[in-house]
């Protein structure tokens, strides 16, 4: 009994410790970004602001060349359509795989899995050429930031494992009632897989929110240019101003961190079912 | 016969127009994977035989593959340290990275008091933007006053320039008890040591989500079983969960493995390549090849690289496969 408390101590102390390692950047750039200049750059360190500066934010958000809502304005919008345009197609090829019966179904979908093995730069510099004046003229354009990603095919191999799930006899009685594929979808088939529809939308919103390398390479101007790529600059010429650095980096950060907080569930959950079975 | 005739072509017309509206329904998605992944993915292989910097020059064959396997040219040196870099990379990661993620996920599994907040806690920097948290670890790392200093000075550990420290991390370890090491044994700069730190917290807690999942399904009368064959803790772990884990654990290596190897934004974030190329790995040499396209070669060069870094990779996760899949237990 003694031993059983001892070890289960010796477990809490563990996971005690790792999450306080893995929570303290977070609560680091909180505390950094509410520091006076000095403060920040003060050895040894404060684990707490003596004095919160909370118009850090402020200064950080009217920062000289930054546009903080316009970058976000762009992020937003990008993501938002993105997600809603990798739902639609992710849905129709999603039931097509799982519940129609045509040609070529097994091949086709296997190709699309093999498709998730083609590494991002094989296809880097040849979609750069892509988005160039001379074949698509998306450069620097937000079609460019949003086109290519709106067909996930993690999403439709998600949502597919979902459809087939839904009982055939529904099918069947739809089909009796004269309701067609399109009719049993929106009507049937989504209100029962919603878990896996809102697990692919918050994903999805996600990796729009925070891709990076891809609207550096194809973006310049600082117009249409999102929030990850806009931090950049902002980090550049703040410096070594930390406390003001903190606060930008908290701008980036918050809006994702309350989306997860409040959802955490469908993400984590998202994340064990693709892996499992990818 | 008539009748029979028309219901077999009626059958044969329902069932066109079923196959068309699917192929209507998988249209979009197939499209736009084929325009943005399949022919890039083609066009890759095209673009690296030819010359193309600003403007398409002409054919060049094999000449770009030629100028990177030259053992004697500037191209093979830097691709080669980048190659070295990227497995260096590899080694300081993925290992670090499962093997704390298994240990978490397994005393998690066991069932604490609090279990879902953990998870939630160790998840939580997976779903933060790379560029925004890496700037926060810039921050920690920083050599004048960064906590990171600050913390190690109370083990005896003096100020490190973690960032920006070029000299190989075995080295600095052996300077400290007077040994002079051989350059080919220096190790890893420091500063890709940090950038792997970054990487280790960033994803640790995708790995531990998984292997959580693979050990709840377990089912829980193989541990029964074992106990009353009298079997201990190490016992169990040895025999029966890191077998029926295996699948999982296979997995995360595979997939860990690959991530590492084009690793890109926390590297350019917080070193950009440097100090003196140390952490340039080839994602990073080929993102700097790309874009001397102004002058030079860069598209053909790049996607020249890009495929050579394929191909290392694919060799890589075959290797996997032939080694350690050998060793998974599919139950």
């Amino acid at each position: 009994m003694a031993s059983l408390r001892a070890s289960s101590v010796l477990k809490h102390a563990f996971l005690l410790l790792g999450a306080i390692v893995m929570a303290f950047p977070f609560y680091w750039m909180l505390t950094t970004s509410f520091k006076s200049f000095v403060e920040a750059q003060s050895y040894p360190p404060t684990f707490l602001p003596s004095v919160w500066h909370f118009e850090n934010w402020i200064e950080a958000w009217n920062f000289p060349n930054t546009r903080w809502p316009r970058s976000f304005l762009n992020t937003i919008f990008v993501a938002t359509t993105v997600t809603l345009g990798t739902i639609v197609t992710a849905v129709l090829a999603a039931y097509a795989f799982a519940r129609m019966s045509f040609r070529g179904r097994t091949v086709l979908f296997s190709l699309f899995l093999l498709t998730i093995f083609i590494p991002n730069e094989a296809t880097l510099i040849p979609n750069f050429v892509l988005m160039s004046r001379r074949y698509l003229g998306w450069y620097d354009t937000y079609t460019a930031q949003i086109v290519p990603f709106l067909a996930s095919v993690f999403s439709i191999f998600l949502l597919r494992q979902f459809f087939l799930g839904v009982p055939k006899e529904l099918q069947e009685a739809a089909r009796l009632d004269g309701a067609g594929h399109l009719r049993f979808l929106w009507s049937v088939a989504l209100p029962l897989v919603r878990p896996a529809l809102i697990t692919v939308a918050l994903i999805n919103f996600l990796a729009s929110w925070n891709s990076f390398l891809w609207p550096l390479l194809v973006t310049s101007s600082p117009d249409i240019r999102p929030i990850q790529v806009a931090l950049l600059p902002f980090s550049n010429e703040a410096g070594t101003q930390y406390h003001l650095l903190m606060a930008g980096a908290s701008f980036v950060i918050l809006p994702t961190v309350a989306v997860y907080l409040v959802a955490q569930r469908y993400f984590i959950e998202g994340v064990a079912r693709s892996g499992i079975r990818g | 016969m008539l009748a029979g005739d028309t219901r077999a072509a009626q059958r044969r017309r329902r069932v066109l127009i079923e196959h068309l509206e699917a192929y209507l329904f998988v249209l979009p998605a197939v499209v736009l994977v084929g325009v943005f992944d399949v022919l890039p993915s083609i066009a890759a292989f095209a673009m690296s035989l030819t010359r193309w910097g600003v403007i398409y020059e002409r054919f060049a064959g094999v000449e770009n593959y030629q100028a990177i396997l030259d053992p004697t040219g500037t191209r093979f040196a830097e691709f080669a340290n980048a190659l070295g870099v990227t497995i260096w990379y590899v080694l300081l990661t993925v290992p670090v990275e499962m093997a704390i993620a298994l240990a978490v996920a397994f005393v998690l599994y066991q069932g604490t008091v609090g279990r879902g907040m953990y998870r939630a806690v160790y998840f939580m920097p997976y779903i933060t933007s790379v560029v925004a948290a890496a700037l926060v670890f810039e921050w920690i790392f920083d050599s004048n006053f960064g906590f990171l200093n600050w913390a190690l000075s109370f083990v005896g550990i003096g100020s490190q320039d973690w960032l920006r420290e070029p000299s190989g991390v075995f080295q600095m370890i052996a300077s400290g008890v007077g040994i002079e090491l051989p350059s080919a044994l220096a190790g890893p700069s420091l500063a890709l040591v940090a950038v792997s730190i970054f990487t280790v917290w960033h994803f640790i807690g995708f790995q531990t989500v998984i292997f959580l999942a693979g050990l709840t399904n377990i089912s829980r009368e193989y541990y029964e079983a074992a106990r009353i064959d009298g079997a201990g803790g190490w016992q169990i772990f040895r025999k029966i969960t890191l077998p029926l884990l295996s699948p999982s654990i296979f997995f995360v290596f595979i997939i860990a493995t690959i991530g590492a190897m084009r690793a890109f934004s926390q590297i350019y974030v917080l070193t950009n390549g440097g100090p003196l190329d140390t952490t340039r790995t080839v994602s990073m040499l080929i993102f700097r090849t790309f874009f001397e396209r102004t002058s030079s070669n860069g598209i053909g060069l790049g996607a020249a690289m890009s495929f050579i870094l394929v191909l290392i990779v694919v060799g890589i996760t075959v290797l996997q496969f032939r080694i350690a899949g050998r060793k998974v237990f599919y139950g």
